[in-house]
């Protein structure tokens, strides 16, 4: 047995759909599809391939390949319904109402003018060219309520607005082995909804709004009490919560992008041992919202230009062990807004030209900020009160202005990175006016040589004279 | 030529001209003298449109001078003190004051007279003081204007270049100019003025030629007439 | 009016103390950018610069030549020339010149840096922008201070005093009172006060390049508009604007009443 690259898998099946593998002279052609398509699924949700798949593909083994199928899924006796404006069974729903458990569903391109399907049984709703299932603003468009469930290249349109209901695109209830991916998601309320759900994936999904105000959108993609799910490669833009999670654990966020969002571009309530990995956060109300949780990862993410008021790259709020590291927060008006967090571990991380770089709003302790380059920022930490149970180490300030004699590398004076005007300016919102005036320059300079209002011990003992080059990939 | 009625200026308390009138007709040579404080350098720069009066009216070849600059084109003027931008050459700053003023080809004439040929590529910065007088009367004298203003002609100078001054004066009365003087040098004044004008406390005390003068205060000389009249007065 | 700024930027040009300025920002821009090989923080670095020592060069050396040229003015004064080109021509003589020190000073080398190339240029235009506009007013309000003052040391005093009161002071009692009265509504209150004095005005135009991620956190309505759009840049260009005429239009009024 050999282990082989999904990707090969992807393009197998790839021709088998499209008909490249017309040798296959078999009334139930389908059946076989299903049944590839089956194992082949088998096979990445464990990671391995049973078979080899790349010995399958060579047309000289013709018989071999077929003896194989075959015996696979003689077990397991489903089928494909076909569905579109000419075929027999011309709507998802009559195809959804005749499927059974390990059936396939695939729909034609064409508009679809339907809400409320149900998925009561597992099956593969799978859609060609992206057929288009238009909701009307009935209400929900589908909701899921079995396991092994696939979604699969829908784009889905008018979703219903309500102000009592979550009507949602696709809402998957109590299930377990989802796949959700490549939909295209529009003129929604909700996009994918999951709701005490686990097990599954939500993949390559590209969700956009038209979202403007907080009370009348719905996030893109919720998950409520759920576990154990995998969030890649989605696209989510202009709703109200870009990725929103409650009471959900063990959930993997990874390479989205999530940009223009009203509220948050990624929001966690009360959600624990989650990681957020190479994800990009651009020009949302804030960048990430963590609150209430727990051991969360957060890595490698790219969080810019979350503009406003109210706005940050990422916000902590009672947030306990977690690790920021190898982020980028670039231009936010906040790069992180912190409150009641402790035992974090900030590392590697850059802060480039933003208004904050992090603003401790209190009651945080044993958090450790080492490592990383604060460049341009307007002020590099904004602190409350005078007791500091935290600890800067070896990062790079780039207002940094102490010297090196012994050539080491490090500053030989400490740095502080909290200056007085940052204090005047929380009490004097308008004073921001002043900043960079030479008046300023010299009250924080007093301040610097003799802290009255900063906390003395708040400081970076050692920090960097060069910027630090990050090993990122 | 020129026309003053009652001219008043003040600096600060100071009254220096007080209803001043006074009129100058074309042609001759004209000295203004007086004490020290009296108003005699006031009165030019009154003249030349640099000090405002407070009050009054002056006219110059028939046009009033208040804010006006034109009419300068009619005189030629010798300040005080020759004290020009340091770092100018003389040869600069006579092109610069051509520039400024109009064409002229009298400088050189002026300056082969004055013997500055060598100084030609010298600053300013770096001339003594009768040489830069010197300098200063060739950029007065190389425009051939109708009135001729001179205040205090004379310091700096070596004899020989008194003489050629004296000369220049007497050539340009000849021409028919009017020539205005200032000076300290009683000699210079008595050897080379038409007419007197005596300026006391901020008018106009004496005018008229110096034998009128010696008449008026019974001095048998020009020095002592003078002398008398500030005895008398601050008697 | 041409022929004066001429022979006054011409003078200025042979004086040593144009040198000493271009030599001074010129070996700033090289200590900046090669030391330190960080163009953004060389930005930065210069704007402090800019808004603390061009006003006050400017204001320095507009009362010191003023009264160093005074002979030269007094000879000019009476030459058929008009007042007012006089001492415009010798205003922008000097400001012209400054301010050419100061592009040149600071511009070869960024040039040389390679500031075409970087994305930086926007902001050191605006720097240099900047530089220039305080260079013009300064040189204005120095040359209304000598004019006002014959005596030369009451001149300088006037003069550094002025500097110290625009850099340091205003922004000193602009702060307290923006603390004293925080409990109303402040926002109005301080982009006025910014608009008053010409530092500040060139800090926030810098600012709006600069900080804008942390000016835009800012709650106000006013604040908003002024720096979420080209409006306050906008405003900002012409109030400079405003305070270079105001104080050329002193001059020539000055000028004219003025004794010699």
């Amino acid at each position: 047995m050999v282990k082989i690259p999904s990707i090969l898998a992807e393009v197998f099946l790839l021709n088998l759909f499209s008909g490249r593998f017309n040798f296959i002279e078999f009334k139930s052609l389908n059946f076989i599809k299903i049944c590839i398509f089956k194992l082949y699924f088998i096979s990445r949700e464990n990671d391995l391939a049973l078979i080899n798949f790349d010995f399958i593909l060579k047309k000289k083994h013709n018989t071999f390949f077929f003896i194989i199928a075959l015996l696979f899924c003689t077990s397991v006796w489903t089928q494909t319904t076909t569905v579109c404006a000419s075929c027999d069974i011309t709507t998802i729903h009559e195809a959804l109402q005749q499927a059974s458990d390990g059936d396939t569903i695939l729909v034609k391109k064409g508009i679809y003018k339907e809400a409320n399907l149900k998925v009561n049984n597992s099956i593969t709703l799978i859609g060609e060219d992206f057929p288009i299932i238009d909701g009307e603003e009935k209400g929900e468009v589908i909701t899921i309520g079995a396991d092994n469930v696939t979604l699969d290249g829908f784009k889905i349109i008018n979703v219903g607005v309500s102000y009592t209901t979550d009507y949602a695109a696709v809402r998957v209830v109590n299930s377990e082995g989802f796949i959700i991916q490549n939909l295209e998601l529009e003129k929604l309320f909700f996009g994918i909804y999951l709701q005490k759900s686990k097990n599954g994936k939500v993949l390559n999904n590209k969700v956009k709004g038209e979202a403007v105000t907080e009370f009348n959108s719905g996030n893109a993609i919720h998950l409520w009490y759920c576990k154990d799910v995998e969030v890649r490669g989605n696209d989510v833009r202009k709703v109200r919560d870009g990725i929103y999670l409650e009471f959900s654990d063990n959930i993997s966020i990874i390479d989205n992008f999530s940009k223009n969002n009203i509220r948050y571009g990624l929001h966690f309530m009360f959600s624990n041992k989650n990681t957020v990995i190479n994800n990009v956060f651009e020009t949302n109300g804030a960048g990430i919202a963590l609150m209430f949780s727990k051991f969360m990862e957060v890595e490698n993410n790219i969080i810019t230009k979350n503009w406003g008021t109210a706005s940050y790259g990422l916000l902590l709020k009672e947030v306990n062990d977690a690790n920021l590291i190898n982020n980028h927060f670039i231009e936010n008006t906040v790069g992180i807004t912190v409150e009641g967090s402790n035992r974090l571990v900030y590392s590697n991380n850059d802060f480039i030209s933003n208004g904050y770089a992090i603003r401790v709003k209190g009651a945080c302790y044993e958090n450790q900020i080492i490592d990383n380059n604060f460049l341009y920022n307007s002020f590099d930490i904004s602190y409350n009160g005078r007791i500091n149970d935290n600890k800067f180490n070896n990062n790079f300030w780039s207002n940094y202005t102490g010297y090196d004699l012994d050539k080491d590398g490090i500053g030989d004076v400490p740095y502080r990175p909290v200056k007085l005007f940052s204090y005047i300016v929380n009490k004097t919102p308008e004073t921001i006016i002043l900043l960079r005036s030479l008046f300023i320059d010299l009250i924080d300079f007093s301040e610097k040589v003799s802290p009255v209002f900063t906390p003395d011990d708040l400081m970076d003992e050692n920090p960097r004279m060069k910027r630090i080059e990050h090993d990122r990939n | 030529m020129i026309e003053i009625k009652n001219l008043h200026k003040k600096f600060g308390k100071n009254q220096v001209l007080s209803g001043l009138d006074l009129e100058i007709g074309e042609g001759g040579i004209f000295a203004v003298l007086g004490p020290n404080g009296s108003g005699k350098t006031t009165l030019i720069k009154c003249l030349l449109g640099m000090v405002i009066p407070d009050k009054g009216t002056i006219s110059v070849l028939g046009e009033n001078i208040k804010n006006s600059s034109d009419y300068r084109h009619r005189i030629d003027y010798l300040p005080q003190i020759a004290n020009f931008p340091t770092n100018l050459k003389v040869k600069e700053l006579i092109t610069m004051i051509k520039d400024l003023r109009g064409k002229t080809d009298l400088d050189k004439e002026l300056i082969s007279l004055f013997k500055l040929e060598p100084f030609l590529d010298k600053k300013l910065g770096n001339l003594s003081g009768g040489t830069k007088q010197k300098v200063n009367l060739v950029l007065t004298f190389m425009f051939d204007s109708p009135l001729v203003i001179l205040d205090e002609p004379t310091s700096g100078l070596d004899p020989i270049s008194l003489i050629r001054l004296k000369k220049l004066i007497q050539a340009e009365k000849a021409k028919g100019k009017t020539v205005l003087i200032t000076s300290h040098i009683m000699s210079f004044v008595e050897e080379i003025s038409d007419e007197i004008v005596f300026l006391l406390e901020g008018k106009i005390y004496f005018k008229g030629s110096i034998s009128e003068l010696k008449n008026k205060t019974n001095q048998p000389d020009f020095e002592h007439a003078i002398a008398s009249i500030l005895t008398d007065n601050h008697a | 009016m041409l022929k004066i700024l001429k022979y006054s930027f011409y003078d200025l040009m042979r004086s040593r103390w144009s040198y000493v300025y271009f030599a001074f920002y010129l070996l700033l821009g090289v200590v900046l950018l090669f030391l330190n090989n960080d163009l953004s923080k060389a930005v930065i670095t210069l704007m402090n610069v800019i808004i603390v020592l061009v006003p006050l060069i400017g204001t320095i050396f507009g009362v010191m030549y003023y009264y160093n040229s005074k002979e030269f003015t007094e000879l000019l004064l009476a030459q058929p020339l008009k007042r007012s080109s006089i001492f415009l021509g010798q205003y922008l003589g000097v400001a012209i010149s400054l301010s050419m020190s100061l592009i040149l000073g600071l511009g070869i080398p960024f040039i040389f840096y390679g500031l075409f190339k970087s994305n930086a240029i926007w902001d050191f235009s605006l720097l240099l922008i900047t530089g220039t506009f305080l260079t013009f007013i300064f040189t204005a309000l120095a040359f209304n201070i000598a004019l006002s003052n014959e005596n030369r040391i009451k001149g300088f005093g006037y003069a550094i005093l002025l500097w110290l009161f625009l850099a340091i002071i205003y922004d000193g009692i602009f702060l307290m009172s923006l603390v004293i009265f925080e409990d109303y509504p402040l926002d109005k209150l301080s982009l006025i006060g910014t608009m008053l004095n010409p530092i500040d005005l060139s800090r926030t135009l810098i600012l709006l390049k600069l900080d804008i991620s942390a000016l835009l956190g800012y709650t106000g309505a006013v604040f908003k508009q002024f720096f979420g759009t080209n409006f306050g840049l906008i405003v900002s260009i012409s109030m400079l604007t405003i305070w270079i005429i105001m104080p050329v239009l002193r001059i020539i009024f000055k000028a004219k009443k003025k004794d010699f």
